[in-house]
């Protein structure tokens, strides 16, 4: 994990409750290391964004340098910035 | 059999969860004014949150988001503050597992069991906490048991709002011995602490055209135990107002002595503290599409004093016409007073009252969320 890359993340609003700020830094090879990772720093914080299958919550985003990402075993590059948003909808 | 009232009151504190957060009403001695403290998790759905009547301080709640996934959170100061869950409930990991969807009953386990806690989820779940919800785990067999989850179903076969476990309830003179129900899926019981679960739907009903001997057809909406007798349990269901009585393994329905322009159906049910004789339900419209609104837009308690021979209407201090709301299973409540007080938040967001066992009714907050669940506390 000391060898993954620390990334900046950007922290969805309703989330703010575990990180504090809207702007963490996080380590991880992958995308699902990564919330591992964010997880141990904010305990609590995978589970509301990842369900117990390992499946992305359905109406949660995740992007990587902008495009969006939709599998946990995404690599993560060093310098990379990773989004986590919620979907957005009306009503 | 009906007992006497022993406490002296200070007030009641009624639980209420929303769609949209959670509220704590906290009453004078005489049940007159009430207080506000709240909102708490504005934003959250809320489907239910309880008090530790072993301590009389714990409180939980379960909790989602329409984008989060579900959890707990936990106080231990009667809600001055919150925690959340290490490990809210959530099914194993494994080929085809399910997710809990979010968790929608909460029941303090025996008292002779302090810290643990039931959870039941949608969709159908049975959780344990045994440090007071702090970490779940699956309980017993039942969550993977292959006739179980036949009688469970699929997502296809659950409700909009997701199929739901629901009235989870310990034998105060037991705690092997625990019911539970499912929307769908009939009412189940174990006598030895989860090792063997058995339906109990005799004499249940279900949808004209099916077999009643199916267990997945039943739609248990809420099952009561009498606190005053423990082999007495009462039920609201899809199909009509059931009452059992222990060691009977045939339900009775009740329901047929309503009148019959008002029916049977509806969610929630309550029973007295201390007469095994008198409940209360809340009809619903069930035609056609089921509209789950009062019965013409002219909500009534029905109120039963001999076990369901026979009820009474109640609706002093109700709307007399247009008030499509109705009632959620879990936001029918009473509490131990001398003259019970009766409690009931709609779908609406009103939250109404009654000092005299619904005789007549207050209504004690408006505007807020829809209301999914009130509980008393103290």
């Amino acid at each position: 994990m000391t060898d993954a890359p620390k990334v900046k993340v950007l922290i969805a609003s309703p989330l703010l409750s575990y990180t504090g700020a809207d702007e963490v830094e996080a380590r991880g090879a992958t995308l699902g290391a990564l919330l591992e990772d964010l997880d141990a720093r904010y305990p609590g914080i995978r589970f509301r964004m990842v369900d117990e299958q390992d499946q992305l919550r359905r109406h949660m985003r995740f992007f990587v340098n902008g495009e969006i990402v939709k599998s946990l075993s995404h690599l993560i590059k060093p310098g990379d910035e990773v989004g986590i948003v919620q979907a957005l909808s009306g009503g | 059999m009906a007992r006497k009232a022993k406490q002296s009151r200070s007030g009641t504190v009624l639980l209420v969860a929303t769609r949209k957060g959670a509220w704590i009403y906290k009453s004078d001695a005489a049940r007159k004014t009430w207080r506000s403290i709240g909102p708490h998790f504005l934003g959250h759905i809320i489907q239910h949150m309880m008090l530790d009547p072993r301590d009389g301080k714990t409180l939980l709640a379960a909790a989602s988001t329409g984008h989060l996934g579900p959890t707990i959170f936990r106080s231990t100061d009667m809600g001055k503050s919150w925690k959340e869950a290490k490990q809210p409930p959530a099914f194993k990991k494994q080929e085809g597992g399910r997710t809990v969807n979010h968790t929608f009953w909460l029941t303090p386990a025996h008292k002779n069991e302090p810290n643990v806690w039931y959870a039941g989820t949608s969709p159908q779940g049975l959780f344990r906490s045994e440090d007071g919800g702090i970490t779940w785990n699956e309980f017993s067999s039942v969550n993977d048991d292959k006739q179980y989850r036949e009688w469970m179903g699929q997502e296809q076969d659950g409700t909009p709002d997701g199929p739901k476990m629901h009235s989870v309830i310990v034998d105060p003179r037991d705690a092997q011995h625990i019911y539970f129900a499912m929307s769908g899926g009939g009412v189940h019981e174990t006598v030895d602490g989860g090792k063997r679960w058995a339906p109990l739907i005799d004499g249940m009903e279900v949808v004209g055209g099916f077999d009643p001997k199916t267990v997945t057809f039943h739609d248990p909406h809420c099952v009561r135990m009498c606190p005053s007798n423990p082999d007495r349990l009462y039920q609201q269901n899809h199909c009509g107002i059931y009452r059992l009585d222990r060691p009977g393994k045939v339900w009775k329905r009740i329901g047929k002595s309503m009148p019959a322009k008002v029916g049977d159906v509806g969610f929630p049910m309550v029973v007295h503290p201390r007469d095994d004789e008198r409940c209360w339900v809340l009809p619903m419209d069930g035609q056609t599409v089921w509209p789950r609104t009062s019965v013409e837009g002219k909500p009534a308690i029905y109120s039963t004093g001999n076990g369901g021979k026979s009820w009474t209407r109640l609706d002093v201090g109700l709307p007399k016409k247009e008030a499509w709301w109705t009632v959620k299973r879990q936001a029918f409540a009473a509490d131990r007073g001398a003259s019970v007080g009766l409690y009931f938040g709609t779908t609406s967001g009103e939250l109404w009252a009654s000092r005299n066992e619904g005789k007549a009714w207050t209504c004690i907050a408006r505007h807020l969320p829809e209301i999914y669940a009130v509980e008393t506390a103290g």
